[in-house]
C-alpha cells in the first residue's frame, strides 16, 4: 500500500516548527506505525536528510516511550493501543496520515516528535510510592489481600506512563496519570499510613507543574492505550477531599 | 589478570552468611562521604541505586530512556520465582538451587545460585510491601504459576505485566530518594566511556542525548546495570534501545567478558512478518503452562487447523519429553522447534511457526479462565497478526531473547576491575548456559536490593583509591575519545544506513552462531564479520549533528560495539567445543539430538580480556567446581 504522511518537523524546543509531506510507498499492512517510520527514515538518511525523530523503546505496548498523534487522536484510532502497536492493516491505501507529537503546555517539544515528560517522574517523586526501605518488608503472606481488591489496583497501577491522556485533554490535565498511582496505592492496605499526605503532595505537584484541571469529558480514558478507567479520577478527588481535612502534613 | 572468585569457604547454606560476617562495614557516619554511580535504571539498577540510597551513600543515576521507568525490564511479562514454598509442592530453597544449576546446563556457580534462592523469598516480601499487586487467590494469599523447567508452582505474577509492577515498585523507590535528595538523576544520558584510576573504575563519561554535552562524573564506585546485549542479532525481544556498549566499553578498559557465546533463544515468539520487521515480540512462556505445542506430521501439511485430525498432529515436545511437556526448557524447546521446522513441518508464512494451542484449554477450563489468565497476551497477539487465538492456535517461532553472558563478576558481584560492579542480565553470574523462566527478574531484584548493597561496603572499607575529581587527566583522555569518535561517525558520510548494517550483521549472526552452530558456521562468520565492520566504518551515514539531539548518532555507537563484540561472541563459540544450554554445537550431541556436554575440558567460565586493538583477545579459565552436586546429563523426559 502507499501511503502519504504530514509529519511535524521541529529542530528544537526553541525553533517553531512545521508540518511536512513525505511518501511511503509500498508499505505493507503488517508493518506497524513505527516500521512505516523506520521506513521513511531509512529513505531520508540515504538522501542525507535528517531522520525524523521519534521516542520508542520497547515496541510491544508497555514501557510507554512511543507518544505521537494520529490523525488527532494520541497513538491513533484504535482502542486500547499504543502506537507501536498499531498495524498498517487498519489504514487505508492512500490515505494521508498526520503525524503530531504530544501538544501540552508541561510536555514541551524537545525535536521533531519527542516531547520532554519529566513532570510525570517530579509527581512520582513528590509522593508516588510507599515508603519502605529494602529490608523493612514483613512477610509477603502476612498481609492477605482480597482478590478484587488486587485486581482493581492492579487495573489502576498498569498505566504505562505514556502521557496520551494530557495529550488528549483539552485542558493538559495530568488527572488520570495521578488519579491511577493514587488509587493503586491507596486501594492496597500497604498504602494506608501515607495515604493522605501522598494525594496531597501528589496534585501539588501536579499543578505546579502546569496541568490543566479536569472537566470530565473522559476523553482520556478513550485513548488509554490500557483502557484505565476515570472512575480512578473520583477516587483521587475523593482522597484528595479527604487530606484537606488532615492538614497536619503540609508543611513536609 | 587474575579471576578469583572469592567464593566464601564452608557449607553452601552458610556461604552468604558467613561472608556477611566476615565482610567489613562503612559506618553510617561514613557512608555519605561514598558516591556511587549506577549505570541503568532496570530492576537491577533502581534496586541498587534506591537501596544504596537508603543506606546513605550518595548516588548518581543514569538511563538513556525519558525515565527511568521505561528500561526494558518493563518488558518482561510472565514473572518472577522464589522458593517460598506457598503451594505446599516441594519447593524450597535447595530445590530452587538445584534446578537453577541443573536448567543452566551446569555451567554456573554453586555459590551465587544458592544464594540468590537464599535471597529470592526477601524479593517477593520487599515487592509486596511496596506495593507491587501481584496476583492473589480468593483468600487474599499470593498465587503462583509454574514456569518452564520447574516441577512446582513457585512464580509470582501480576498479569502479564510482571516486570512492569516489579520495576515501577523499585522507580518508586528511587523517587523517593530523588525527593530526599539521596540520587541525581539522569535520564536521557548515554555512558560512552569508563574512566579508570590507578587500576580502579571511578567514574564515567557521558553524553547528554539532547543537548548533545559530553561530560565527566566522578565516583568512589561505578555499578553497571546495563541490561543484555541480544540485540547484536538485530532481531530479538529486547527493546531498541537494548545494547552491549556500556559492557564493551568496560571490557576494553579491562574487565573481563564471559561466556559471550550463551545467549538464549526463547520458543514462544511471534514469528517475522517481513524485512521491515523491526523486532520480535515475545509471547510469554507461561502461555506453555496452557497451551500445546504442535506441526502437523507429514512434512508440507499446509491444511488449515480444524481439518487437521488429531492423530495427524505431532505434540512433539509431548511425545519426546513426556514428563516436562509443553513446559521443558527454553533451548530444548527452541531447537525442538527448529527441528521440526527443519523437517517442511513448520506452519504459517515462510514455514517457520509451530501452533501453540489452547483449545483443550478452553475445553477444560473455559474461555474466561484462559482469557483471565493470558487476555493481554491473546490480545497482543491479535493486534500484531490480526488473528484471534481463542478460535485459532497461535503461531510461534523462536527468537533471541536473553544475554547469559556478560561482565564476568566475583561473588561479589565485582568485575575483574576493581571498583566496577555488575549487575543484572549485564553480568554473567547466575544462569549458567541457560537461563529458567522467570528468573531474571530474581537475579536483577536479588543482585540490587540484597547482595550490591552489602558486598560494595566491603570493597569501599578495603579501597585505598580515593575518587578523582572529574577533572583528572583520565577523564579528559576519555573524554576526547567520545568526542573524536561522534566526529568520526558523522563525517564517513557514506551511503549504507546505521540500521541496514546492523541488519546484515544480525542475519549472520542467527545464521551461522543462532540456535544452532558448528566450527564451519562460526569460522565463516569470523571472517566474515570484519568485511561487515569494514563497511561499516567506510559507508555509513549519519545526518545531522553532535550537539543536538540525533538518534541515528546514537545507534552508529551502540552498532559499532556491536561489530567488535559479535567477533568476540563467536571466538568463544568457536572455543567451546562442547554443547552446554544455549549453546548447541551441532557437531557435539547425543544420539537422539540433545546437547552433549563435555565437562571434563569445559567445566569453566570462559572470561575474556581485551589485549588491545587488532589483537585477539586473551581466555582465563574459571574452573566450575561443584562441591555440593554432580554435573550430570540433564534430562527432561
Ligand atoms: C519481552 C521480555 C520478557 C521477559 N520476561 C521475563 C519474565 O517473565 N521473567 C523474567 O525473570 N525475566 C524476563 N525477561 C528478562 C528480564 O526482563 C531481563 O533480563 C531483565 O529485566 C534485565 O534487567 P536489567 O535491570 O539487568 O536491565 P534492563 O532492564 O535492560 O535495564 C538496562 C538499563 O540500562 C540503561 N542503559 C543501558 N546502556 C546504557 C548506557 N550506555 N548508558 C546509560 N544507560 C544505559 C537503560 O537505560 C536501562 O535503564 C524478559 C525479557 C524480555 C525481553
Ligand atoms: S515503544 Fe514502548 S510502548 Fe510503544
Amino acid at each position: 500500500m502507499n501511503l502519504k504522511l504530514r509529519i511535524w518537523r521541529q529542530k528544537n524546543a526553541d525553533t517553531p516548527g512545521h508540518f511536512v509531506e513525505h511518501d511511503a510507498p509500498n508499505v505493507t499492512p503488517d508493518m506497524s506505525f513505527l516500521e512505516l517510520l523506520d521506513t521513511v527514515n531509512e529513505e531520508l538518511t540515504l538522501q542525507g536528510k535528517e531522520p525524523i525523530a521519534f521516542d520508542s523503546d520497547c515496541r510491544e505496548g508497555i514501557c510507554g516511550m512511543c507518544s505521537l498523534v494520529i490523525n488527532g487522536i494520541p497513538h491513533g484510532h484504535i482502542k486500547g493501543t499504543t502506537v507501536c502497536q498499531l498495524h498498517l492493516r487498519h489504514f487505508q491505501d492512500g490515505q494521508t496520515i498526520t503525524v503530531e507529537p504530544w501538544r501540552a503546555r508541561p510536555f514541551p517539544v524537545i525535536k521533531d516528535l519527542i516531547v520532554d515528560r519529566g513532570a510525570f517522574d517530579r509527581i512520582i517523586q513528590a509522593g508516588g510510592y510507599i515508603s519502605v526501605s529494602t529490608g523493612q518488608a514483613i512477610e509477603g503472606n502476612a498481609l492477605p489481600i482480597p482478590k478484587d481488591t488486587a485486581e482493581l489496583a492492579m487495573d489502576a497501577a498498569a498505566c504505562i506512563g505514556c502521557g496520551a491522556c494530557v495529550a488528549v485533554c483539552k485542558n493538559a490535565s495530568a488527572a488520570l496519570f495521578v488519579a491511577a498511582k493514587v488509587s493503586h496505592l491507596a486501594l492496597l492496605p500497604q498504602g494506608q499510613r501515607e495515604r493522605e499526605r501522598r494525594v496531597w503532595h501528589m496534585v501539588k505537584a501536579m499543578d505546579a507543574a502546569g496541568f490543566g484541571s479536569c472537566s470530565n469529558t473522559s476523553a482520556c480514558e478513550a485513548v488509554c492505550p490500557k483502557s484505565i478507567s476515570v472512575e480512578f479520577i473520583g477516587r483521587m478527588n475523593r482522597e484528595y477531599m479527604k487530606s484537606l481535612i488532615k492538614a497536619q502534613f503540609k508543611n513536609t | 589478570m587474575k579471576l578469583e572468585a572469592k567464593i566464601p569457604s564452608g557449607p553452601l547454606e552458610k556461604k552468604w552468611d558467613r561472608y556477611r560476617l566476615e565482610m567489613k562495614l562503612v559506618s553510617p557516619a561514613n557512608k555519605r562521604k561514598f558516591e556511587v554511580i549506577v549505570v541503568g535504571t532496570g530492576l537491577a539498577g533502581a534496586s541498587a541505586a534506591a537501596s544504596l540510597a537508603e543506606l546513605g551513600y550518595r548516588v548518581r543515576c543514569f538511563c538513556f530512556q525519558d525515565s527511568p521507568r521505561r528500561a526494558h525490564s518493563i518488558a518482561a511479562q510472565g514473572g518472577i520465582n522464589a522458593a517460598k514454598n506457598y503451594q505446599n509442592d516441594g519447593d524450597s530453597v535447595y530445590r530452587l538451587f538445584y534446578d537453577t544449576i541443573k536448567g543452566g546446563d551446569f555451567r554456573s556457580r554453586e555459590a551465587n545460585v544458592y544464594r540468590l534462592a537464599q535471597v529470592s523469598s526477601n524479593i517477593i516480601d520487599q515487592c509486596v510491601a511496596q506495593g507491587v499487586p501481584f496476583a492473589r487467590e480468593y483468600g487474599g494469599l499470593l498465587a503462583n504459576r509454574s514456569f518452564g523447567g520447574a516441577q512446582v508452582s513457585r512464580t509470582f505474577y501480576a498479569r502479564g505485566q510482571t516486570g512492569q509492577q516489579l520495576l515501577l515498585g523499585a522507580y518508586q523507590a528511587l523517587c523517593r530518594q530523588i525527593a530526599l535528595g539521596q540520587i541525581e538523576m539522569h535520564p536521557r544520558t548515554e555512558m560512552l566511556e569508563l574512566v579508570v584510576v590507578g587500576g580502579h573504575a571511578k567514574g564515567i563519561v557521558v553524553r547528554d542525548l539532547v543537548s548533545g554535552q559530553v561530560t565527566s562524573h566522578a565516583g568512589d564506585a561505578v555499578v553497571l546495570a546495563t541490561g543484555g546485549y541480544s540485540n547484536v542479532f538485530f532481531l530479538s525481544t529486547n527493546a531498541k534501545g537494548c545494547n552491549v556498549s556500556a559492557n564493551y566499553r568496560a571490557y576494553k578498559k579491562g574487565a573481563a567478558f564471559a561466556n559471550p557465546c550463551y545467549t538464549q533463544i526463547h520458543p514462544t515468539c511471534i514469528p517475522v512478518s517481513g524485512e521491515h520487521q523491526s523486532k520480535l515480540t515475545l509471547m510469554s512462556e507461561s502461555l506453555r503452562n496452557d497451551g500445546r505445542v504442535w506441526v502437523p506430521k507429514r512434512p508440507g501439511d499446509n491444511r488449515p487447523v480444524g481439518q487437521i485430525p488429531e492423530d495427524e498432529r505431532d505434540y512433539y515436545l509431548e511425545r519426546k519429553y513426556p514428563s516436562y511437556g509443553n513446559l521443558a526448557p527454553r533451548d530444548i524447546s527452541s531447537r525442538a522447534a527448529k527441528e521440526v521446522c527443519d523437517q517442511g513441518r513448520g506452519v504459517g508464512p515462510g514455514g517457520r511457526g509451530v501452533y501453540l494451542d489452547f483449545a483443550d484449554a478452553i475445553r477444560r477450563s473455559g474461555e474466561n479462565t484462559i482469557r483471565e489468565r493470558y487476555g493481554n497476551l491473546f490480545e497482543m497477539y491479535e493486534r500484531i497478526t490480526g488473528e484471534n487465538a481463542y478460535a485459532t492456535p497461535m503461531r510461534i517461532y523462536p527468537a533471541v531473547h536473553y544475554a547469559m553472558g556478560g561482565l564476568w563478576v566475583d561473588y561479589e558481584l565485582m568485575s575483574s576491575l576493581p571498583g566496577l560492579f555488575v549487575i543484572g542480565e549485564a553480568n554473567f553470574s547466575d544462569h549458567g548456559a541457560n537461563r529458567l523462566g522467570a528468573s531474571a527478574l530474581m537475579q536483577g531484584l536479588g543482585d540490587g536490593y540484597f547482595i550490591l548493597p552489602y558486598t560494595i561496603g566491603n570493597y569501599f572499607a578495603h579501597c585505598s583509591q580515593p575518587r578523582p575529581a572529574a577533572s583528572h587527566p583520565e577523564f579528559r583522555l576519555a573524554e576526547a575519545a567520545v568526542k573524536e569518535r561522534t566526529h568520526k561517525f558523522l563525517s564517513i558520510r557514506g551511503r549504507r544506513t546505521v540500521s541496514s548494517i546492523h541488519r546484515d550483521l544480525g542475519h549472520l549472526l542467527w545464521e551461522k552462531c543462532g540456535m544452532a552452530r558448528n566450527e564451519a558456521s562460526l569460522k565463516e562468520a569470523l571472517e566474515k564479520i570484519p568485511a561487515i565492520r569494514q563497511e561499516f566504518w567506510e559507508n555509513i551515514i549519519v545526518p545531522g549533528e553532535s550537539t543536538e539531539i540525533n538518534q541515528a548518532l546514537e545507534y552508529a555507537g551502540r552498532v559499532a560495539d556491536f561489530l567488535e563484540f559479535a567477533e568476540l561472541l563467536c571466538t568463544d563459540a568457536l572455543m567451546r567445543r562442547e554443547s552446554c544450554g544455549g549453546h548447541f554445537r551441532t557437531e557435539f550431541q547425543t544420539p537422539d539430538g540433545e546437547a552433549l556436554r563435555n565437562d571434563a575440558e569445559f567445566a569453566y567460565v570462559a572470561a575474556w580480556e581485551h589485549q588491545g586493538e587488532g589483537r585477539p583477545p586473551l581466555l582465563h579459565k574459571e574452573p566450575l567446581v561443584y562441591e555440593e552436586l554432580k554435573m550430570m546429563q540433564r534430562s527432561y523426559k
